[in-house]
């Protein structure tokens, strides 16, 4: 671990500022992914602004939607009253990440900005374009069980690891961000990018620019949800694959749905077309398998993940029966 | 001897288990020596080669930093044996790889330089500034490839009779001409020990010639030995300390790297030095269980007779040591197989040494086994466990002699009433809820009853406590708790009059904590100890009381602090008077294994019966119930045997379904880092394993009648898990883990 600065602001323009002053400074709030990456090296800031002093931690009611701060912890909002009752998605993806301990720490902003969990990123002595721009994609004729299946490209075929945001893209939410140039909302479906030619950049978020919030509108998903995550073990592991599944019944027929899926690419994978081939239809296995075809439309393994094409539309399907009968 | 009495078998507490969950027991990286300084590794980035060149002038400069320390400017230690030597001598004991002594390249991260600062994060920062340029070389670190190169192990070329020498009984390979046959492949990947406890030293030159260790190993006198030898000292030169020890699993069963390098360390800088190597250390440094694939053929007679089996194995070891595990022994002896082959072949990689890793080889060998046994009960349409039935044996067939105690079938009938094995089908797939398939599954394990030669000091001490001493570790079995309840039982006194000390090479001599011998070989030491008190107190009595030294040895009872004389209500005799008068008392005795294990096969064994639940969709396997039965003699403590059965049980677990070290071997370099990619169990993967003990005493192993349980906890386990897979969805996993990409 290297030698760096730390400062601790407690007005958020102080914060914004020592970080867009510095392009060697960056933001600290939970630190469990960044304090890793630093211990490895693969991050080497050498200013941490930490900003765990803003009033930035607050769940409210906000124009018919729930704002969440960006500061709020990610146990926080999973045993949130209103969290549960409003967007019960939100809180069944969130408990299904890391571990307890993790979740105490862990903060929504920290959250939808932790890094990929590739092994070559996190290796320095091998090649990664996202770690370091041009020295290659160790993963493309590596070990890439974990890989991507949609939107990768030559440069890189990592996955965003986070389970939160899988439900936030499904549920349509906003990120709030403050930055040297003042506010903006960015569609939560725009927050983070595909890799294409700059796979160092996982977000459309600019130097400096802090979220604040998360607004989650409200919408009729309180009742039939699922987030279901499959992998190597019953707890305390990243997906192979998740889905998440939102679903409005009337009686037994889709109104509307919400659908997204983790693991499979650099963002979270909302699911357009397979939610339009839901609606109107019955909630069946043979609904779901429909609309799972869609899902899976232009998906492309590499060496050692070709199971996830399979393992990729039977979640969803799964997510959907558990959702159908929540 | 008598029927065992009040301490046996009762689940006494541990007696150290207040010191560890108030955090008060210390290990080896929690010495505060006066001085101590902290060393960190620098570890190569490639896989094979050697060093071309190795800058360390911005290491050396930076602050705190007491020294670099490269081959370049190494104390050589007397005892560095020239290269090229007979790799397999001694093959896995004492054979440490010998670091900072060339530039030579043999595995990715092998230490090339170990950083030594005054704080443990400015030897960290220094170590990470020290550059290296190396010539390449091409690297072999992928076992499937080099299969065609494997090679008979140097151990069994010089002795036939070697355990890993080929064997043949009846005719070879009889299985192809069988009628009913069965032939596959297995595989298990490497597998990494990863004890809670990182693996540590400080290490303390306390004069030229004398050298402290306080470090983590589960045998003080191999660990003493070997640098005693490494640096040309006097064995009684060097002391070792491991009273406490976070679980080892067998890595600490060998001298590694970082060890050889922090003694030199502390000899460059003439001051303490402390080194504690990184999860990422943990994979490339400390052994492994190593990957290893298998074939087995088998025949059988239409009704359930086998004919013939052949195992043969190939397991990975490293370009400097031959590492070989006992992978094809249960095959020899657990069934009744009149034509029976096996053999056994090492390849040589680039990557560190393995080690055994817990219920070793024959873990790995009991997967193929007792998978094809599930494999063939399928092909005959038999009960799996009525098959295993049909092939029982009642005497050793490898050698022809009686078992010493065997008492497997009681296990089987426990287990599978326990499981509830009548709801089994013989047809997969046949029991589900909802999306969930459930399947059973049984798996056998056996173990060697090992025993060794132990010593054990014992003193009455004049405050009536009794002080034993043994060399011996606790890597977490309860070593010191079992000890405790053999003296209180032996001397009839309270387990708090006992204490027992253990973990420190200056204590009397016992073996190195590993192959489940440790009850079986110090356990009669103790107990043997405590009898000489027992006649020292007696000849004591004796001298000052004519009932006492007229009464036969067997009308002397002792019980609470007192010697009593049957029939004689006036004879009485305090202990403490006694020793009180002699001016103390102490025993050493030396307790070695009996004539026995030469007239009989001695061996422990255990049956895991698996209740699994398989996602029809997902692939994700859940072990919903899990039921462990033990034949390991008497049981001193039921809750620290109940303890080593369920964990075991767990590691079961995780070899079946979850761990799983990967190399890329571009790079000659493994991705899996940490514990957030290598997967061990968690509790959600862990049902409340169910525990049965036949608890019959083997007289012939020694007078406790222990056999030993650590091994067999985990071997057979995974088969289990694998055939109850089997029998849950009809698919068969030969390679493990079982991830859910293998079952959808
Ligand atoms: C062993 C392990 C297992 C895990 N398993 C899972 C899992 O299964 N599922 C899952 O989803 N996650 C998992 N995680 C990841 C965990 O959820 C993240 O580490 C955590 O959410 C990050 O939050 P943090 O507040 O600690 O972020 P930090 O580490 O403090 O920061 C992460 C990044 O976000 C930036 N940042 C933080 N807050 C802001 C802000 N308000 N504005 C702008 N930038 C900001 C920081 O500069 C930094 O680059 C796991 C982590 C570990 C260590
Ligand atoms: S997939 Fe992306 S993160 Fe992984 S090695 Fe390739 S470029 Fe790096």
């Amino acid at each position: 671990m290297n030698q760096f600065q730390y400062v601790r602001p407690t007005k958020q323009q102080a914060a914004i500022e020592a970080v867009a002053k510095d392009a060697n400074a960056t933001f600290i709030a939970g630190g469990t992914n960044l304090v890793d990456l630093m211990k490895r090296g693969v991050m080497t800031p050498q200013k941490l602004v930490d900003i765990n002093r803003l009033p930035l931690a607050k769940i409210e009611r906000e124009n018919n939607g729930l704002r969440i701060g960006a500061l709020a912890l990610n146990s926080a909002v999973a045993d949130d009253k209103l969290v549960r009752e409003k967007q019960p998605l939100l809180a069944l993806a969130l408990n299904a990440g890391a571990s307890a301990q993790l979740r105490n720490m862990a903060t929504v902003g920290g959250n939808m900005l932790q890094r990929t969990r590739c092994p070559y990123f996190y290796d320095t002595t091998m090649p990664c374009n996202k770690r370091e721009p041009g020295t290659g994609c160790g993963a493309l004729e590596g070990i890439n069980r974990m890989h991507a299946i949609f939107g990768f490209s030559d440069k890189c075929i990592a996955v965003h690891p986070s389970d939160m945001s899988v439900a936030l893209v499904a549920l349509d939410a906003t990120v709030l961000v403050s930055g040297p140039k003042g506010d903006r909302r960015i569609s939560f479906a725009d927050f983070h990018r595909l890799p294409g030619d700059t796979p160092h950049r996982d977000t459309n978020l600019e130097p400096g620019e802090l979220i604040t919030a998360v607004d989650v509108p409200d919408a009729p998903f309180t009742k039939h949800v699922s987030y279901y995550k499959v992998r190597e073990r019953a707890s305390y592991a990243f997906a192979l694959v998740s889905a998440a599944a939102a679903l409005e019944l009337d009686g037994n027929t889709i109104k509307a749905a919400r659908l997204a899926m983790g693991g499979v690419a650099h963002k979270p994978w909302r699911l357009t077309a397979a939610e339009q081939a839901l609606v109107g239809k019955p909630a069946t296995e043979a609904t779901f398998r429909q609309a799972a075809e869609v899902a899976m439309q232009g998906a492309k393994a590499f060496k050692h993940n070709a199971y996830k094409l399979k393992l990729a539309p039977n979640t969803l399907i799964q997510a959907l029966k558990t959702a159908t009968t929540a | 001897m008598k029927p065992l009495s009040k301490q046996i078998g009762t689940g006494m507490n541990r007696v150290d288990g207040r010191l560890k969950v108030t955090g008060a027991a210390t290990y080896s990286a929690e010495y505060e020596l006066p001085g101590i300084t902290y060393a960190v590794l620098v570890g190569s980035t490639i896989a094979k080669g050697r060093l071309a060149s190795i800058d360390t002038k911005d290491a050396e400069r930076a602050p705190g930093v007491l020294a670099v320390i490269t081959h370049l400017n190494a104390p050589k230690a007397p005892g560095t044996k020239p290269e090229g030597k007979d790799p397999s001598q001694p093959q896995t004991v004492g054979s440490a790889l010998q670091v900072l002594v060339d530039d030579k390249i043999r595995f990715n991260d092998q230490p090339i330089a170990v950083v030594v600062a005054d704080t443990l994060e400015r030897a960290r920062f220094a170590a990470g500034l020290v550059k290296a340029q190396y010539a390449k070389e091409a690297h072999q670190t992928n076992l499937e490839a080099n299969r065609p190169n494997a090679f008979l192990p140097t151990q069994a070329k010089k002795n036939p009779k070697s355990p890993v020498a080929d064997y043949q009984r009846g005719q070879a390979d009889a299985y192809k001409t069988g009628a009913l046959k069965l032939e596959a492949e297995y595989v298990i990947p490497t597998e990494v020990h990863h004890p809670m406890e990182l693996q540590a030293i400080t290490a303390h030159w306390e004069a030229p010639d004398r050298l402290t260790l306080y470090d983590k190993t589960q045998g003080t006198m191999a660990t003493r030995r070997d640098f005693a030898k490494q640096w040309g000292l006097p064995e009684e030169n060097v002391k070792v300390i491991a009273t406490f020890v976070g679980g080892a699993f067998g890595n600490a069963l060998h001298s590694w790297p970082h060890e050889s390098a922090a003694i030199i360390a502390a000899k460059v800088v003439n001051r303490p030095v402390k080194l504690m190597l990184t999860r990422e250390q943990m994979f490339t440094m400390v052994g492994y269980r190593p990957h290893t694939w298998q074939k087995i053929g088998m025949s059988a007679t239409p009704d359930g007779k086998i004919t013939a089996i052949t195992h043969e194995a190939v397991g990975q070891t490293s370009t400097y040591e031959e590492f070989t595990e006992s992978t094809l022994g249960q095959t020899r002896m657990m069934y009744e197989a009149p034509n029976l082959t096996t053999r056994y072949r090492l390849v040589a990689l680039d990557i560190g040494s393995p080690i055994w890793m817990r219920g070793p080889g024959e873990a790995t060998g009991a997967f193929a086994l007792e998978s094809a046994m599930d494999e063939m009960a399928h092909l005959l349409n038999l009960d799996p466990l009525e098959f295993r039935l049909r092939n029982y044996t009642e005497q050793d067939p490898e050698r022809n002699r009686p078992w010493s105690t065997k008492f497997l079938k009681e296990c089987y009938k426990a287990g599978a009433d326990r499981i509830g094995w009548s709801k089994r089908q013989l047809k997969p797939g046949a029991l589900r809820e909802g999306d969930w398939l459930i399947g059973y599954g049984m798996g056998v394990g056996t173990f060697g009853a090992h025993r060794g030669s132990s010593k054990a000091n014992a003193q009455l001490l004049p405050n009536g406590t009794v002080l034993l001493q043994s060399a011996v570790t606790d890597i977490g079995p309860g070593t010191g708790t079992a000890m405790t309840q053999i003296a209180a039982d032996t001397l009839g006194l309270e387990p708090g009059k006992i204490r027992f000390e253990w973990g420190n090479s200056t204590f009397a001599q016992a073996p190195t904590q590993g192959g489940s011998a440790i009850v079986n070989s110090v356990g009669p030491a103790v107990q043997e100890a405590c009898l000489a008190l027992k006649d020292k107190l007696r000849e004591l009595a004796a001298t000052g009381n004519s009932a006492f030294a007229a009464a036969r040895k067997e009308d002397v009872a002792f019980a609470d602090g007192y010697l009593t004389l049957n029939g004689n209500p006036t004879a009485r005799a305090n202990y403490v008077d006694l020793v009180r008068q002699a001016g103390g008392t102490a025993v050493a005795v030396d307790s070695k294994p009996g004539p026995d294990g030469q007239k009989y096969s001695m061996y422990s064994f255990s049956v895991h019966f698996a209740e699994v639940r398989v996602h029809q969709l997902t692939g994700e396997v859940r072990v919903s119930k899990l039921v462990s039965c033990a034949d390991a003699g008497t049981i001193i403590n039921e809750k620290t045997a109940g303890n080593q059965m369920k964990g075991g049980a767990v590691g079961g677990i995780g070899m079946a379904l979850m761990e799983h070290a990967l190399i890329d071997d571009r790079f000659g370099r493994y991705v899996t880092k940490d514990l957030a990619d290598y997967h061990v169990p968690v509790h959600a993967d862990a049902p409340a394993v169910e525990v049965f003990f036949v608890n019959q005493p083997d007289p012939h192993v020694n007078a406790l009648g222990t056999k030993g349980i650590g091994e067999i906890a985990t071997i057979g386990v995974a088969p289990a898990i694998a055939n109850a897979v089997f029998n849950a969805t009809g698919k068969r996993v030969r390679e493990l883990p079982i991830t859910p990409d293998k079952l959808i």
